[in-house]
């Protein structure tokens, strides 16, 4: 749906219902709401990939960003939450407003008006107010996600039209009118509106376009199309049959991947890959590309095996079929030749590991294992933390205050060679125990690989002891806690819970819990399947009731 | 291109400027602060009015190590502890406080976040988040063009400075933060000439197409909807304020002076590392206060649980202070103990270049106010009490200075009540339950 009337060649969830399954001892991680009907009307802030994708879908891809994006704030396990409480400070203003000028300003650049501008003024050296006014609704309705109001239209058209008056250029003023569209809330907010549900009385659901930009969020990460916002605008997603049609092409369009993409980033916390680094005389093949790469192998894993194979989602975590680059293939020991020129990135090889081989599902990623490190070593109990945190939807506690940690000082004591060594006496101090007990065991079985992703089978000179256990279940290495983690009813209630939280932008109410319920058996019915899911999800009436203003 | 950059080609004389106004109609701009001239001392304006207060906060993570740290004695002519070592030159500009605590109620003691907030808010789990440097900034940062200036110096973007759910977020690179403040759209207070840039006209003018909707927007938002939305207006109406005050002519400034651009150390972890910028921080920092462009400033050496390191070792601070064993010949973490000195030698840094900056018989440290705070008290065991925090400058004549004071076990938020009296903020109590307190360190305030 790409901004261009003339050259359209250029493109365009807490285990709040892990409801006992999860260990004694780990709180359930999303809240569930004590409301008792459907839950409030969402304001949520785009987030930074929302944003560049709105951008360009609208503009065109090649529109660069010069600005930083205020941070987010994770609730409920996601951003996607967060993005709902969240507002603008001053400084997010300042970067805001400089994005939006160097958008606007690249949009009515001489190099690109012909193509992103739908008129040519009668003169540019002034304002010209049917031009503007053309481009300024066609944009509007793109960037607000439903047409300008009048009013909205006319202001924006005054200004336009002053600043083209006061600069003497016209396309100078329709871009001082395009970055206030950009900074307007109507823009850097998902705003909602209801209205009555005419099938059930007294009910309210959110109006169609509110209904349109909910859907095309969750499944493709942006704004709502030319397509769907005609839809909503001839009312045809009131109807079962044209909500179904819309999503059906939702599902089936190339786009989806860009929503799953970003719903897994989500999910499994990558916005911490910002700050991870690792200590370059430690792992000195760690690099930046590294990092980027890292990110990218999981969530080509996961994409593989959910979307392009249609596969039971909890095989991630036990397939050997993943994706390399030469890069990453130096930190796990894969001899990958380069093909491209030193300074162009290879392009992507699937790869399978042998049978039996360590690496087996996304846990023993360097996405995981080396995200879930310390700079210059290993963490059983920060893994351990991350997979009931981000995998099984479990919260494990703070540690407790006014705690002495004696116990387990002096890391060159000879008698703590190994992590597991250093971590059992955690586990054996009753302070601690209680909540390492829930982590440790679990990262123990990851201990193969360093902090830096890299495979060992020695630490300190000890051999390294890779049994584990997850809620009662005993394995003897990584690949005996993948099969752990497929097969414990936790990891697919967790993703259930949050593809719902994540649609809703909210945790779910307890009058929605029958709702997650079902999502649960309908997802083990269809065989763990994502996008049977996501069709479920979409099409659900809870997705788009709210409560009454 | 952007927006404004394209204006930059051909800038307009004032006269051309209102007269172009005049036919657009629907522009407006204050008029230049013609008259405000510095005195010849440099002390003050022509007009007689003092050059403002300023304020700033100073995390350092981790704590410091029990007896290792507070003075002997209290009262004045005292020496610091070892860890704080580095401070003592600037002992006398210091106001030292021992036996602070956060009383945490019922609330549970978050490791690592109940003290610094308790440090910045008042109460160890605030009911709404207002961290102080946002209180005093409504008083003394309103007519600056940047309310306040935030920077980490361990390469996150983390920051101590919160009204409402979203934080201020941190300048984490020296060069960035020296772009933002004197790139082109710094306007020189002591240039001879003054031309108004219509690009910044035109900005502004346009921004009331979104302020003019706030109150029917605000109307269909429930309740619980609008606390971001009012706080993104909040936001609106500042880059407004800012845009007034870079339409006015700025009054000479006798220490302002463009800052060179220095080489930063790539923003991580690495203590030598955060030392360096630190210091590229605390020079671009005093330059824009200096220069009239904020009067609040935010500091974070590092987050409050430090990750801090150096190059090669596996260890980090925060690690150190847990795992490392005390040598019992000193009685501390020599590791730990290592970070901390660190710490301080980096803030001794940041006042050494305030004091370096004269204005008048003064410097820019004595029209300021600086809080150094911590997220514990001994982090070996996540402890609140005895929390290290200290005071650092005059507040422009307004606090007085040299002392180390024993508040036997009051609550943090007599410091932050202090300061905010000292800055003119009109408030009698601050904290909350246990923390709640009227009665500020009124032996340190001048009449």
């Amino acid at each position: 749906m790409v901004l261009r009337w003339r050259a359209a060649a250029i493109v365009a969830l807490g285990a709040l219902t892990v409801l006992g399954s999860g260990p004694a001892g780990s709180a359930s991680e999303a809240e569930t709401s004590a409301v008792m009907g459907p839950g409030p009307l969402v304001q949520r802030r785009l987030s930074p990939e929302q944003y560049r994708q709105i951008i360009s879908d609208v503009f065109g891809p090649f529109i660069t960003f010069g600005g930083r994006f205020e941070p987010d704030v994770r609730e409920g396990g996601l951003l996607a939450i967060g993005s709902g409480k969240v507002g603008i400070t001053a400084k997010g203003m300042e970067e805001y407003d400089g994005m939006a000028r160097n958008i606007a300003g690249q949009v009515v650049s001489e190099k690109n008006r012909g193509t992103l501008i739908p008129c040519t003024p009668a003169d540019a050296k002034t304002a010209d107010n049917a031009c503007a006014t053309k481009f300024l609704g066609q944009a509007g309705r793109l960037l607000f996600r439903r047409p300008l109001t009048d009013g909205e239209l006319r202001a924006q058209v005054r200004v336009a039209n002053d600043a083209a008056t006061l600069s003497k250029n016209f396309y100078t003023g329709l871009g001082v009118s395009l970055a206030v569209m950009l900074e307007a809330p109507q823009f850097l907010f998902h705003m909602q509106t209801s209205e009555p549900d005419p099938s059930s009385k007294g009910q309210y659901r959110l109006d169609a376009y509110s209904k349109a930009s909910q859907l095309s969020f969750f499944l493709w990460n942006s704004s709502p199309d030319d397509e769907l916002l005609t839809a909503a605008e001839k009312g045809e997603l009131s109807t079962q049959k044209g909500l179904t049609r819309q999503v059906d092409r939702l599902l089936t369009s190339p786009r989806l991947e860009g929503g799953v993409r970003a719903f897994f980033v989500d999910m499994l916390g990558y916005d911490t890959f910002i700050n991870l680094s690792k200590d370059a005389q430690i792992y000195p093949n760690f690099t930046a590309p590294v990092t980027r790469d890292a990110q990218e192998q999981t969530l080509l894993t996961i994409l593989d095996v959910v979307l392009q194979q249609r596969g039971d989602y909890r095989d991630v975590f036990t397939t050997r079929r993943t994706f390399l680059t030469p890069v990453l293939g130096s930190i796990y020991g894969v001899k990958l030749p380069k093909t491209s020129p030193n300074s162009v990135a290879d392009p992507w090889r699937a790869y399978e590991y042998a049978e039996g081989d360590p690496r087996s599902g996304i846990l023993t990623h360097a996405s995981f294992v080396a995200l879930h490190s310390h700079p210059g070593r290993s963490s059983p109990t920060l893994r351990g933390k991350a997979l009931r945190q981000f995998v099984l939807c479990q919260r494990v506690p703070d540690p407790p205050g006014n705690v002495d940690f004696t116990v387990i000082q002096d890391t060159n004591n000879p008698n703590f060679k190994t992590a597991r060594e250093r971590v059992t006496a955690h586990m054996t101090t009753p302070a601690c125990a209680g909540c390492h007990k829930l982590m440790d065991p679990m990262g123990l079985s990851l201990e193969n690989f360093d902090g830096g992703g890299g495979f060992r089978k020695i630490e300190n000179g000890a051999n390294i002891d890779t049994s584990g256990e997850l809620d009662g279940k005993k394995f003897t290495d990584s690949v005996g806690l993948g099969r752990a983690v497929h097969d414990n009813p936790s990891a697919a209630s967790c993703l259930v819970n949050r593809v719902s939280t994540y649609a809703l932008g909210r945790t779910v109410t307890r009058g929605e819990a029958a709702w997650v319920s079902d999502l649960q058996k309908t997802f083990a019915t269809v065989g763990y399947r994502i996008p049977d899911l996501l069709r479920k999800v979409a099409l659900s009436d809870e997705l788009y009731r709210v409560s009454a203003p | 291109m952007s927006i404004t950059n394209g204006f930059a080609q051909h800038r307009f004389g004032r006269r051309n400027v209102l007269r172009g106004m005049l036919g657009g109609g629907a522009v407006t701009v204050g008029l230049p602060l013609l008259d405000r001239f510095l005195n010849s001392n440099g002390t003050a304006f022509a007009d007689g009015k003092a050059l403002p207060a300023c304020f700033g906060t100073w995390l350092w993570g981790l704590g410091c190590d029990p007896g290792h740290w507070e003075p002997k004695v209290a009262g004045t002519k005292y020496e610091f502890g070892t860890q704080m070592a580095a401070l003592q030159p600037f002992r006398d500009d210091t106001n030292l406080f021992i036996g602070l605590k956060v009383y945490l109620d019922s609330h549970a003691a978050a490791p690592h976040n109940a003290g610094w907030i308790g440090c910045t808010t008042g109460s160890p789990a605030p009911p709404s988040f207002a961290s102080i440097d946002t209180i005093v900034a409504d008083t003394i940062g309103t007519r600056t063009r940047f309310k306040s200036l935030e920077v980490a110096c361990d390469g996150t973007k983390t920051s101590v400075s919160r009204k409402g759910a979203t934080a201020n977020a941190s300048e984490n690179s020296p060069a960035a933060l020296y772009a933002r403040v004197f790139g082109p759209e710094f306007k020189d207070p002591n240039a001879a000439e003054f031309t108004p840039d219509i690009g910044d006209i035109m900005r502004k003018s346009s921004l009331s197409a979104i302020t003019e909707q706030r109150q029917e927007l605000m109307k269909k938002l429930g309740a619980a909807d609008r606390a971001g939305v009012d706080q993104y207006f909040t936001s609106i109406r500042e880059l407004e304020k800012q845009l007034e005050i870079m339409l006015e002519r700025p009054a000479p400034l006798e220490a302002c002076a463009i800052p060179a651009k220095g080489d930063e150390a790539p923003p991580g972890y690495i203590i030598d590392d955060a030392t360096t910028n630190n210091k590229l921080f605390a020079r671009i920092l005093a330059h824009a206060l200096a220069c009239g462009q904020t009067n609040v400033i935010n500091v974070l050496f590092s987050e409050p649980l430090s990750n801090l390191r150096r190059a090669g070792s596996s260890m980090t601070y925060h690690m150190y202070t847990h795992e490392e064993a005390i040598d019992t010949s000193v009685g501390y973490q020599i590791e730990a103990d290592r970070f901390r000195r660190q710490c301080f030698a980096a803030l001794a840094d940041l006042l050494g270049t305030l004091k370096g900056f004269k204005e008048g018989p003064g410097t820019l440290l004595d029209r300021m106010l600086i809080v150094g705070f911590t997220d514990v008290g001994y982090a070996k065991t996540h402890g609140v009490d005895n929390m290290p925090m200290l005071t650092f400058g005059k507040a422009g004549g307004r606090l007085k200075t040299g002392y180390a004071i024993d508040a036997k076990g009051d609550t943090v938020a007599r410091v932050g009540l202090t300061v905010q009296q000292a800055l003119g903020v009109r408030t009698s109590t601050w904290g909350t339950e246990s923390n709640t307190t009227g009665r500020p360190f009124a032996e340190l305030m001048n009449a």
